[in-house]
């Protein structure tokens, strides 16, 4: 599908969710509720087939942490950005993907390393880069106490 | 005799039973500070858990305090064989975003010097996988060739390896007067040399008896692990962002997309043996043809982005790479994030290790190419 088509798709066929067309790609926000259910159909769908997730972030907005999946389907070569926000930023919490794409498990994991955003059913949160204790790095109250970063 | 027997039968039991070792952070065949548990019964794997972190250097948060223009020369330090495509990657991020337009001489130049890169690193991952798997002198028949590509590039930037050679708008410097004629003597040696490297190694009876049927990659698990390179296509996994997302100059060429389907070990030497061959194919239809023009877009003192998110993909030697940048109008970025390759392919390597011997991890951990500091960030 082009990327037209693919607005007046997903417009269609997901009434809850907020679809519009970005500078690269089509753009689509849910309900943090609305998530895992979102990721199966995506998949699932044959018109869809959403199955490759290239990229996976996590950003520290001010009020809340959003997390935001670069999706590619293989057989149709349209790409998807989806984005979802959490409720609370202090402890954010999501549904994990990573039973859909088993690729965001690492990446969930390095969100959860980076910005301390706790996924929900997620089989193996552990830290992946830094160790237990430390603070969560890419947010942006982090204080760099032994002040790597210059400000 | 019963005695014997006993004690063989009692060995035989030591011998099954599971146990952990570690194999890294300083193991030589991990080409870094990795660390993988690796779960063995006798000689047979059964699980392995990278732990990785070692060279974690905190790039993505060191980015939201410098500018656009800065993060170039930390993009190097993260994968450093792909120096230059990462660098690539970032200015083509800014550039659309600010929606600049290179001139045509900018966009044959960074080609170019992709596929060189491309080649040495090829070259590199070549002269290292013979060595992991005991045949040394492939070691100096790597190291001999790429040493002519970090000459150009010494001689077209002052570095050998962390070129930092694309800028937003176009290049740092011109080409040196002497780059074409460099190139395409590289081209005509380098012509006579790959075909050595397939009577050295590529048919040798040792080799394929080790590659041959070993660390199964299925397609299937290539897309859901999110495989790419020469790795992913060696399942059959089309993944190559300068065929489906063209850039830069690749609209232009004609090259094939390389794919294999037998998903082993062997495929994915075979691979990129077979990319060098395209890389000299499109050097060669670029390199006579570069046009005359600025090497750079005058750009502002002070880069700013307009508000929003840009994402840009580019090809390295070890797969996708991306660049995400949010951007909330100030002359740093809000949040970068870079989608590096050698991460996801190395999550794949418990599924593709499961039930073979522990050499057999140290072949199929060279064929995906991580490059640690890669993965770490």
């Amino acid at each position: 599908m082009t990327k037209e088509e693919l607005i007046s798709y997903l417009t269609g066929n997901f009434p809850e969710a907020e679809v519009k067309s970005g500078a690269q790609y089509a753009e689509m926000t849910v309900k943090a509720s609305d998530l895992h259910e979102t990721a199966v159909q995506l998949k699932d769908t044959a018109e869809l087939s959403f199955d490759y997730v290239f990229c996976l972030t996590g950003v520290d907005y001010a009020e809340n942490m959003g997390i935001i999946y670069h999706i590619e389907s293989v057989e149709h070569r349209h790409t998807i950005v989806l984005k979802v926000r959490t409720a609370d930023r202090l402890n954010p919490v999501i549904d994990t993907v990573s039973d859909v794409w088993i690729t965001a498990k690492y990446h969930e994991r390095e969100a959860y390393d980076l910005l301390g955003i706790h996924f929900n059913n997620h089989t193996d949160l552990r830290r992946l880069f830094l160790e237990d204790g430390w603070g969560f790095p890419l947010r942006k109250d982090y204080v760099d106490e032994i002040r790597i970063v210059e400000r | 005799m019963s005695e014997i027997r006993e004690v063989i039968i009692k060995t035989d039991k030591l011998a099954t039973d599971k146990y952990q070792v570690n194999m890294g952070p300083q193991h030589p065949s991990t080409h870094g500070v990795l660390r993988l548990l690796v779960t063995l019964e006798g000689e047979k794997v059964l699980n392995v858990q990278p732990h990785s972190g070692y060279i974690h250097s905190g790039i993505e948060k060191m980015c939201e305090a410098i500018s656009y223009p800065q993060i170039i020369h930390l993009t190097d330090r993260m994968d450093y064989l792909s120096a230059h495509m990462n660098n690539e990657a970032v200015a083509l991020c800014v550039e659309n975003a600010l929606q600049v337009e290179v001139p045509d001489r900018v966009k044959y130049i960074r080609t170019i010097m992709d596929e060189l890169a491309r080649l040495a690193s090829h070259q590199l991952w070549w002269c290292v996988f013979g060595m992991d798997l005991g045949a040394l002198t492939t070691f100096f028949y790597g190291l001999r060739d790429r040493e002519h590509i970090l000459d150009i590039f010494e001689e077209t930037c002052g570095a050998r390896m962390t070129v930092s050679y694309s800028t937003p708008g176009g290049l740092m410097f011109d080409i040196h007067p002497n780059f074409q004629k460099r190139v395409k003597d590289f081209i005509k040696y380098f012509r006579t040399k790959l075909p050595e490297y397939d009577k050295l190694l590529s048919g040798n009876v040792i080799l394929r008896e080790r590659t041959e049927g070993i660390g199964h990659l299925s397609y299937k698990d290539a897309i859901d692990f999110g495989v790419t390179g020469p790795s992913g296509r060696a399942s059959g996994f089309s993944c190559d962002v300068r065929k489906h997302n063209p850039y830069s100059a690749y609209p232009f060429v004609k090259f094939n997309e390389i794919l294999d389907h037998r998903c082993d070990t062997l495929a994915r030497y075979e691979v990129r043996i077979l990319e060098m061959y395209e890389s000299l194919n499109i050097i060669e239809q670029l390199i006579d043809n570069i046009p005359e023009g600025d090497y750079a877009v005058k750009m502002k003192g002070v880069l700013k982005l307009p508000e929003g998110e840009f994402y840009q993909r580019v090809e390295t030697a070890r797969g996708e790479f991306g660049v995400f940048i949010v951007s909330d109008g100030k002359k740093n970025p809000y949040r970068v994030k870079f989608r590096s390759p050698g991460f996801s392919n190395l999550f794949a390597l418990n599924n593709m290790t499961k039930g073979h011997k522990i050499a057999d991890l140290v072949a199929i951990m060279s064929t995906l190419d991580l490059i640690i500091p890669d993965i770490d960030r």
